[in-house]
């Protein structure tokens, strides 16, 4: 059924996304590119890590589609690829206008409840109105 | 004022957390959370869908079942069990969408102070595809669906 292989399909691309954004270092490497390319010196240079150590991290990031790489000269140059970032910042926001929707009714439910408790009302509150 | 934005963070690659303050002490946030008549007046999310099914066997070993219907959307189910029951404060319940692989452990929490109430609901998964997944169906299930992200999927198709 369609949702269930649009399910399976966007599982794929929310893992890598995920896992790439679970790491601070990551994060942080996410946000500097974000504001134009970096060389991998450039982006190691902030971190008391090693070279080789932030090349793991872009890896990870480059495996989630997250960042590519490239060759400018003698420079190794990394981009921001912005398309799964936006695609897993949907995912997520969706999920919580999901719940937002439900905690609002939540509120209403809640001021009714007190409402009929501060009139002294005793018996069923928030009876279900016969759904 | 209440603050009435959901926040929903990921604080592990296996998880999923969720926090709302509401305007109420903790106990009738607690009660709407596990008494049937109550569930079913507010967790059904957008207009439209009906719980049909909302049984609650609400002690520490005793199962719940919810259901959703909507007249042109597919409808789902949920089933669990309680875990943890510490009112008001702490209820922990493992819980399993129908249809899909695995189960969740939920932990929720309600804090009161001054009559307000935070709650944060801590949902982990067994394993990462699971939480992802989870999160997708959020967006999937009609419940939540935006136009744009609509458009993307069917191009994409």
């Amino acid at each position: 059924m369609a949702l269930a292989a649009t399910a399976d399909r966007t599982e794929g691309l929310l893992d890598a996304t995920f896992a790439a954004l679970a790491d601070p270092t990551r994060r942080a490497i996410i946000e500097r590119l974000a504001q134009g390319e970096a060389s991998v010196t450039e982006l190691a240079a902030p971190f008391e890590i090693s070279q080789p150590a932030i090349s793991k991290h872009l890896k990870v990031l480059e495996r989630a589609g997250l960042v590519s790489r490239h060759r400018q000269a003698q420079r190794r140059m990394c981009r921001l690829e912005a398309a799964p970032m936006a695609e897993a910042e949907r995912y997520l926001e969706a999920f919580r206008q999901h719940w937002e929707a439900a905690y609002q009714r939540l509120d209403a439910l809640l001021a009714e409840l007190q409402g009929e408790r501060t009139e002294g009302g005793g018996g069923d509150a928030g009876r279900a109105n016969g759904s | 004022m209440a603050n009435a934005t959901v926040e929903v963070t990921t604080p592990s690659e296996t998880s999923v957390a969720v926090t709302r303050v509401f305007e109420a002490p903790a106990q009738l946030v607690w009660d709407a959370h596990t008494k049937p008549e109550l569930i079913r007046r507010w967790m059904t999310g957008y207009e439209g869908w009906d719980m049909p099914v909302c049984d609650v066997d609400f002690r520490v070993g005793g199962a719940y079942r919810y259901e959703w219907s909507h007249p042109t959307e597919q409808g789902f189910a949920a089933t669990g069990s309680f875990e943890e029951i510490e009112e008001p404060s702490r209820l922990v319940t493992v819980e399993r969408m129908e249809g899909f692989e695995g189960e969740a452990r939920n932990v929720m929490t309600l804090d009161e102070h001054d009559g307000r109430t935070t709650m944060t609901l801590v949902m982990y998964f067994g394993s990462q595809e699971a939480r992802d997944g989870a999160i997708a169906t959020g967006m999937t299930d009609g419940m939540s669906y935006s136009y744009d992200v609509l458009d993307d999927l069917l191009a994409s198709l």
